[in-house]
């Protein structure tokens, strides 16, 4: 099943991407490209099988409740691209007016 | 010879018999960097010679104080981009995170600190470990050190490289559809992938969660084995690392294979292998069936759905792990945003490179609604059935010999502009990643044009000493590996 412009740009908005007109293009025919290779699942027979999300079957480890380590909010912050005291700050969420 | 040319095991031993100190090597191994680093490129970030000479200096005082016994003490690492060291950029080859200065050392680093590892720099990588070649890193494209006119191969190429080039002596790498594995292949070195859940991926930049290890990489094999086991351990920071005790990985180095049992799988050598490749295994695994292994044919046979199981999986886990990059605690933020949502939107789309984007497109688009069924929960169906497929092989043997990768180095340029081809290359990798098995690349001679092969040597989950038994007693009957010429 092929992908068209329109799909590529609704992935795009979910992706959180922007892409040019041209990109968008160049886009969906590679995807299409890697869609087929992926379409070879369907010779498999699955049926009954259950899927693995984990190699090692280990779940739910746990700590104690204890504090431990934590990094200097100084630190944290080091990289941020912008900082207001100790907090993160962005644009305006919602619109000024 | 000189210092940097010496293997793992030789600068071991020369440095408890004082034959020269970790300073003199150190020196030796930056002076090298100097000269071969135009060439090859392997490096994104090289530490200041002067506090790489005087860490060196302080484990010869420890040793000569009796206080520097582990095997990597005073010995240089090189560390992948894409792993965290405090104080030192950490860019995983993106403009996203160029810049970027970790405020922790991952738990694998850490550990080399601790055992008196010298990290002498940061090695180049495919964006993000997206890629087989070393050319979607957003700095620079690794060269061969085989030849300036192909590629390393990836995502570890710059780790492979430097290594290679007598850079370092070892280097980390990470290994999530083969990244370790492939690079040492093209290169001529050994690189070895642990088990998922060996070594912690506490400050390994999440590409793939269910796949993703870090691995290492050595022109010994003892060099590979050694540093994988001052990594590996569980780690309460990383809740997937397994809880079996870590055995001895370097164990001895006697040659007698007798009692091992080796299968080698039909479906590598099929359609597409070169058969310069081809010939080289098959000389491997002779050697091997005349140290005494018995030798036989298995299948895989669900091999060659693979690639595409492995695709959407990494993709899907990707599309998720890189969420994070948003332009607000970290890495690149664009300065064309008016609101929030468009700075997600440029921020993310300035700072990623266009293999990144394409992944996290397939990603988005295979978990997306509509979609899950037919494509990751299939995939992970697969997936169960490939691991069944080993499963059964290792009911009749302890190892698995096969090709690393179908071809050697392809040239720069080749395959970069065909993503197909590009994820093609990795076939005879991936299904040990999505079957969380170990495995390594040994060199195993060079091919008609005069190029690295390597063989790939695949085990049971926990059963690295076998498999490092194996590569070691094939490479001390195969004789030394020959560095690249003309470097």
């Amino acid at each position: 099943m092929a992908v068209e412009r329109g799909d590529v740009e609704h992935v795009a908005t979910l992706a959180r991407l922007a892409f040019t007109e041209e990109e968008l293009v160049a886009f969906t025919s590679e995807m299409n490209g890697i869609l087929a290779l992926f379409e070879e699942l369907r010779e498999v027979d699955t049926d009954g099988v259950e899927p693995v999300f984990r190699v090692l079957r280990r779940r739910n480890v746990f700590r104690g409740d204890e504090p431990g380590e934590m990094l200097p909010p100084d630190e944290a912050l080091a990289n941020a691209p912008d900082r207001h005291e100790d907090t993160f700050r962005v644009p305006a969420v919602l619109p000024n007016d | 010879m000189k210092l940097y040319e010496l293997t793992f095991s030789q600068i071991r031993a020369g440095l408890v018999e004082g034959d020269f100190s970790s300073r003199e090597l150190s020196e030796s191994v930056l002076d090298r960097i100097e000269r071969v680093e135009p060439a090859v490129s392997a490096f994104v970030t090289v530490r200041d010679r002067g506090e790489i000479l005087a860490e060196a200096a302080a484990t010869d005082a420890r040793r000569a104080a009796g206080r520097c016994r582990g095997a990597l003490c005073g010995v240089p690492v090189a560390v992948k981009d894409n792993i965290s060291t405090r104080g030192l950029a950490t860019t995983c080859g993106s403009r996203m995170l160029e810049g970027y200065v970790p405020p922790y050392d991952a738990t694998a680093v850490s550990r080399l600190r601790d055992a008196g590892a010298i990290i002498v720099g940061k090695t180049n990588m495919d964006e993000f470990a997206m890629g087989s070649s070393n050319e979607n890193s957003a700095f620079r494209s690794t060269r061969n050190p085989w030849d300036a006119g192909r590629v390393p191969g990836g995502s570890s190429g710059g780790s492979a490289a430097a290594v290679a080039a007598g850079e370092v002596p070892l280097a980390l790498g990470s290994d999530t559809g083969g990244s370790v594995r492939q690079p040492a292949g093209f290169c001529g070195v050994v690189g070895a992938k642990p088990t998922y859940g060996r070594v912690s991926r506490y400050g390994l930049v999440a590409f793939a969660s269910s796949l993703d290890q870090i691995g290492t990489m050595s022109r010994d094999v003892e060099g590979a084995a050694a540093l994988l086991e001052a990594i590996a351990g569980e780690d309460p920071r990383d809740s997937t690392t397994a809880a079996e005790p870590v055995p001895s990985f370097v164990g001895d180095a006697g040659i007698d294979l007798t009692g091992v049992a080796v299968g080698v799988p039909d479906e590598y050598f099929s359609d597409g292998l070169d058969p310069s490749v081809a010939e080289k295994v098959r000389d491997a695994v002779e050697i091997i069936r005349s140290l005494g292994a018995k030798v036989q044919t298995v299948s895989i046979p669900n091999l060659r759905f693979g690639i595409a199981a492995y695709y959407l999986v990494a993709d899907a886990e990707a599309s998720a792990n890189l969420a994070r990059y948003d332009g607000v605690k970290y890495g690149h933020r664009s300065d064309h945003a008016e609101d929030l949502d468009g700075l997600y939107r440029m921020s993310r789309s300035e700072g990623f490179g266009a293999e990144v984007k394409r992944r996290i497109m397939l990603g988005t688009y295979a978990l997306s609604a509509g979609y899950y069924d037919q494509y990751y929960l299939k995939a992970q169906k697969v997936r169960t059935l490939l691991a069944r497929d080993f499963e059964k092989a290792f009911e009749s043997v302890d190892v698995l010999l096969a090709p690393t990768s179908p071809t050697t180095a392809f040239a720069l340029g080749e395959r970069v502009h065909d993503p197909v081809s590009m994820y093609l290359s990795d076939v005879y990798t991936v299904p040990v990643n999505l079957a969380g098995l170990p495995a390594l690349s040994v060199p195993c001679g060079l091919s008609a044009s005069g190029l690295p092969v390597g063989l790939q040597v695949v085990v049971d989950k926990f059963r690295e000493p076998v498999m490092f038994r194996v590569a070691r007693a094939y490479e001390r009957a195969a004789g030394a590996f020959p560095a690249p010429p003309g470097l």
